[in-house]
C-alpha cells in the first residue's frame, strides 16, 4: 500500500532526528539482551575454532563474559559487534577484522574488545595513543609530477560518520533516511567545481544509471558475506545514493558501508589537484553538517569515527593506477611495498586480481598517521616505483634503491 | 481517557477530533503532540513497499505499523525484525513470497494485526480470528495410499516441528540453538527399531560421512537464499546444526536449518501409506520422549504447529512424489487439474525449480485448516487420478477435468 502524503522524502529532516532522539531514549534497555542473560557465558559464547580474523584472536571467555551485559545507549551489544566474525570464519591468508561498530558509543562500551582489535590492526596502536588530524592540502610536497605514462589515475578516498545517529550495521530506516536529507542538503549546495547532482538508487532513470556504471561511479548492494552479516544492506536501496560534481571528479556515496563515502579522482598523475579538491571538499561539506548541529564524529583517541575498525584515524586511501608490469614481477616486489608503506590491490579493488601489470597502489596506514602523511607516502613511494620500473625496462639492476624502512 | 480515531482513506491519514478531555486543554495538546510526533516517528521508518509483491507488503499499512512498531515480544523480538525479510526482498511479480517470519512464538500474538491477514491471504482464506485447526496423525485412516510405481518414484512427507520455550530460528541465540540441538538429538536417541539411527553434527562430520549424506541427497547446506539470509537464519552456522537420520534412511531430521526441526519421512517407490505410517509413528514418539523430558512441541488451536514461516503454519506439511507424466503435464489443461485437486506442482530439485525429463514433484497446496490424514488423502486421491489420466492419454483416450474439491472440510 502506497501513502503519497508521508512518502519518506516528503518529511523534513527534523522528523527522522526526532526519531533518532526518540529511538534512543525508548531503547536504553535492549530487552532481547537482557533475555539471553538467562543463559551463561559458556552457553553463549561463540565456536571460533575455525576462525582467523582479528576478533576471533582476541575474543576471550572473559572478554566476552565482562561485555555480554553490556549495551550501547541505542541498543547495540557485544554479539551485534561481532555477528559478521562470527559468520565470517574467515581465509588463512587474509585477517579480516571480524567486528563492527553500531554507533559512536561502541567504541568506549566495547573496548576492552575493540582496543585489542584496533592495536592489532593498526601496528600497535595503544588505548592511550592520540591521532592527528591534518587536512591541510598545502603540507603535501610534491605530488603534480607523477608520470602519466604509467600512472593512469589517482584517487583518495574517506568515510564520515555523521554525529548523532548510529552507524549502518544498527541504523534504523529514519536514521538512514535523515542522513540522506541532511547529506542532499549539503551537497546542493556546493559551488564552482563542486557544483554537482545526486542520484538516489531507488530513483534513478535507466540512463543515468548506465551513464554511472559507464563512469565506474555506481554502487551496487553489498554482496560480500562480510557486509551483509553485519547488516549493511538491509531496506535496500532506501535512502542510498551517488551523489557527484558536473566534472566528475568529486564523488559521495551516501548511507553504504558508512554514513558518507567521499571520493577525489581524475586521470592521470597529478596527486596533489586530486587531494586539494578532496581536503576543500570535506572541508565545505563539514562546514554544512556543524551548522546543523550534525558534525562528524571524531575524537582525539580514533581520529573519525567509521563502521569498521580498519578505517577508523583518517579513514584514508588514497592511491593510483600505476603500470608496475616488470617491478610487480620482480623477487623484492612485496618487501618494497612493506617498507614504503604500502598496499597492493587489483584494479577492480579489493580482492581482485590485476590487469595487464596495472596495480592499485595505496597507504596501508590508517591510523596513527595524519591524512597528509598518508598521501606524502604514496607520492613519495610511487615515485620511487615508477623509476625503479623504468631502470628494469632498461635492464638495471634497483637493489641500490631499495628503499629503509618508512 | 480521550481516544483518537486513525481514519485510513487512499493512503492518507486523517486525525479525527478528541472528543472528551477532562483535564482541559494542556492535556489535549500534550496527548496531541504525543500522538502525532509518535505517528511521525513511525512514518519516517515506514518501510518503502512500492516495488514490493509480497503477503507483508500487501497486509502492512501505516496504521498497522504505526500501532506495532514499538511493541516486542517478551524475548524482545520486534516488528521490524520480522518484516525485514520482506523489506529486502521485493518479491517477484509471478511468484508472491510471505515476507515475514516469527522470532519466537509469541510474535504470532504481538503481531497478529499484521500476521492474521497475512495467514488469511496465504493459507487461502482461513481466518485465524474465527476457525480452528484439526490436527490428525492417524494414519491407518489413509486408504489407496499404494501408488503404481511404474510412474511414481518416490514418495515423501515431510513437516516441521519447533521446542516450546526456545526462541525460532530468526531470533534464537547460540545458546537457545545448542540446547534446542541438545533436547532433540537426546530425544532422537531414545528411537527403537527400524527407527534406531544416529545424529551427524554439522560442525563435527567427518569429510567420509559428509560425502555419504551428500550421495544419498540428505545434506542440508548453509542458506543462500535472500529470503532465508535476511531473516538471520544463518546466523552463527554451521553451530548446533546437524542431521539425525535411522539406518535404514527412511527418516530423517533437520535441526537448526529453517525451522528448530525438520522431520521427513521418505523412500523409494509409491507406497505413500507406509511412508505416513513410519512419519505418525516416528513424529508421535519424540514426542513422547521430549515430553518425558519436560518439553513439548509448539502448538495451538488457533494455528496448530508454530513454525518459523507463516506458510507452514497448521500441519506443516507438504506431502508429496515423484511422478511421471509427461503426457500429462503437456496437456492444456493441467494445471487446473492440479488446481481443482489442490495440488501444486514444482521440479524435481523442489521448490523453485524445474521439471527433468517430465518427471514432477506434485504436492499439497494447503496447510493450515485441514489435518495431516486429510491432506495426506488429498495427496493419494490426487495422485491417483493423475495417473489414471496419464495412462488414459496414453491409450488415446480423452480427460476429464474434475470438480474442484472442497477446501475447509
Amino acid at each position: 500500500m502506497t501513502d503519497p502524503f508521508l512518502r519518506p522524502s516528503v518529511l523534513p529532516p527534523l522528523t527522522g532526528v526526532l526519531a533518532a532522539g526518540a529511538r534512543t531514549a525508548a531503547m536504553t534497555k535492549n530487552c532481547h539482551n537482557d533475555y539471553k542473560m538467562k543463559f551463561t557465558t559458556d552457553e553463549e559464547f561463540p565456536d571460533l575454532s575455525l576462525h582467523n580474523n582479528h576478533m576471533a584472536k582476541v575474543l576471550t571467555k572473559e572478554i566476552y563474559e565482562k561485555l555480554r551485559s553490556k549495551s550501547t545507549p541505542s541498543g547495540f551489544t557485544v554479539d551485534d559487534v561481532i555477528q559478521t566474525g562470527v559468520d565470517n570464519p574467515g581465509h588463512p591468508f587474509i585477517m579480516t577484522v571480524g567486528c563492527v561498530a553500531g554507533d559512536e558509543e561502541s567504541y568506549e562500551v566495547f573496548k576492552e574488545l575493540l582496543d585489542p582489535v584496533i592495536s592489532d590492526r593498526h601496528g600497535g596502536y595503544k588505548p592511550t595513543d592520540k591521532h592527528k588530524t591534518d587536512l591541510n592540502f598545502e603540507n603535501l610536497k610534491g605530488g603534480d609530477d607523477l608520470d602519466p605514462n604509467y600512472v593512469l589515475s589517482s584517487r583518495v578516498r574517506t568515510g564520515r560518520s555523521i554525529k548523532g545517529f548510529t552507524l549502518p550495521p544498527h541504523n534504523s530506516r529514519g536514521e538512514r533516511r535523515a542522513i540522506q536529507n541532511l547529506s542532499i542538503e549539503a551537497l546542493s549546495s556546493l559551488e564552482g567545481e563542486f557544483k554537482g547532482k545526486y542520484y538516489p538508487l531507488d530513483g534513478m532513470t535507466d540512463a543515468e544509471q548506465e551513464q554511472l556504471i559507464a563512469d565506474h561511479f555506481l554502487f551496487d548492494k553489498p554482496v560480500s558475506p562480510l557486509l551483509t552479516c553485519a547488516g549493511m544492506a538491509r531496506d535496500w536501496p532506501d535512502a542510498r545514493g551517488i551523489w557527484h560534481n558536473d566534472n566528475k571528479t568529486f564523488l559521495v556515496w551516501v548511507n553504504e558501508e558508512d554514513h558518507l563515502r567521499v571520493i577525489s579522482m581524475q586521470k592521470g598523475g597529478n596527486m596533489k589537484e586530486v587531494f586539494k579538491r578532496f581536503c576543500v571538499g570535506l572541508q565545505k561539506i563539514e562546514e554544512i553538517f556543524k551548522k546543523h548541529n550534525h558534525g562528524f564524529m571524531w575524537n582525539e583517541h580514533l581520529g573519525y569515527i567509521l563502521t569498521c575498525p580498519s578505517n577508523l584515524g583518517t579513514g584514508l586511501r588514497g592511491g593510483v593506477h600505476v603500470k608496475l608490469p616488470k617491478l610487480s614481477t620482480h623477487a623484492k616486489f612485496e618487501e618494497i611495498l612493506t617498507r614504503l608503506r604500502l598496499q597492493k590491490r587489483g584494479t577492480g579493488g579489493v580482492d581482485t586480481a590485476s590487469v595487464g601489470g596495472v596495480f592499485d597502489i595505496s597507504n596501508a596506514d590508517r591510523l596513527g598517521s595524519s591524512e597528509v602523511e598518508q598521501v606524502q607516502l604514496v607520492v613519495d613511494g610511487v615515485k620511487l616505483m615508477v623509476e625503479m620500473e623504468k631502470k628494469l625496462e632498461k635492464g638495471e639492476s634497483i637493489d641500490g634503491m631499495i628503499p629503509a624502512q618508512k | 481517557m480521550p481516544s483518537p480515531s486513525l481514519i485510513e482513506s487512499k493512503g492518507f491519514v486523517l486525525l479525527t477530533a478528541f472528543t472528551f478531555f477532562p483535564e482541559g486543554p494542556n492535556a489535549y495538546l500534550k496527548y496531541h503532540l504525543f500522538f502525532i510526533s509518535h505517528f511521525y516517528l513511525c512514518s519516517s521508518e515506514y518501510p518503502d513497499l512500492r516495488q514490493h509483491n509480497n503477503c507483508m507488503a500487501s497486509n502492512l499499512t501505516p496504521a498497522i505499523y504505526a500501532k506495532l512498531c514499538d511493541k516486542t515480544t517478551p524475548n524482545g523480538y520486534t516488528l521490524d525484525q520480522a518484516i525485514q525479510t520482506g523489506v529486502d526482498n521485493p518479491g517477484h511479480p509471478f511468484i508472491k513470497t510471505v515476507g515475514m517470519v516469527a522470532g519466537d512464538e509469541e510474535s504470532y500474538e504481538v503481531f497478529a494485526d499484521l500476521l492474521d491477514p497475512i495467514i488469511k491471504e496465504r493459507h487461502n482464506g482461513y481466518d485465524p480470528c474465527v476457525m480452528k485447526h484439526p490436527t490428525d496423525l492417524d494414519s491407518s485412516k489413509i486408504h489407496s495410499g499404494q501408488f503404481d510405481d511404474r510412474y511414481v518414484l518416490s514418495s515423501r512427507v515431510r513437516t516441521g516441528r519447533s521446542i516450546r520455550g526456545l526462541s525460532l530460528p530468526p531470533a534464537c541465540t547460540r545458546a537457545e540453538r545448542r540446547e534446542v540441538e541438545r533436547v532433540v538429538v537426546d530425544a532422537l536417541a531414545g528411537l527403537k527399531g527400524d527407527l534406531t539411527g544416529r545424529y551427524y553434527s554439522l560442525t563435527q562430520m567427518t569429510e567420509k560421512e559428509q560425502q555419504q549424506l551428500i550421495d544419498d541427497h540428505f545434506l542440508f547446506d548453509k542458506p543462500v537464499s535472500p529470503l532465508l539470509t535476511c531473516a538471520g537464519m544463518a546466523r552463527d552456522w554451521p553451530d548446533a546444526r546437524g542431521i539425525w537420520h535411522n539406518n535404514e534412511k527412511t527418516f530423517l531430521i533437520w535441526i537448526n536449518e529453517e525451522d528448530h526441526t525438520r522431520v521427513i519421512s521418505m523412500e523409494k517407490g509409491g507406497n505413500m501409506k507406509r511412508v505416513f505410517d513410519r512419519f505418525c509413528r516416528g513424529l508421535k514418539e519424540v514426542e513422547r520422549l521430549i515430553q518425558e523430558r519436560g518439553w513439548e512441541f509448539m502448538w495451538n488451536e488457533r494455528l496448530g504447529y508454530i513454525l518459523t514461516c507463516p506458510s507452514n503454519l497448521g500441519t506443516g506439511l507438504r506431502a508429496g512424489v515423484h511422478v511421471k507424466l509427461p503426457l500429462l503435464s503437456k496437456d492444456p489443461r493441467f494445471s487446473k487439474i492440479l488446481d481443482n485437486l489442490r495440488l501444486q506442482k514444482r521440479g524435481t530439485g523442489g521448490v523453485d525449480t524445474a521439471a527433468v525429463g517430465g518427471v514432477f514433484d506434485i504436492s499439497n497446496l494447503d496447510r493450515l485448516g485441514q489435518s495431516e490424514v486429510q491432506l495426506v488423502q488429498t495427496v493419494v486421491d490426487g495422485v491417483n487420478y493423475l495417473i489414471e489420466c496419464e495412462k488414459r492419454l496414453e491409450r488415446g483416450q480423452d480427460i476429464k477435468v474434475p470438480p474442484p474439491i472442497k477446501q475447509f472440510k
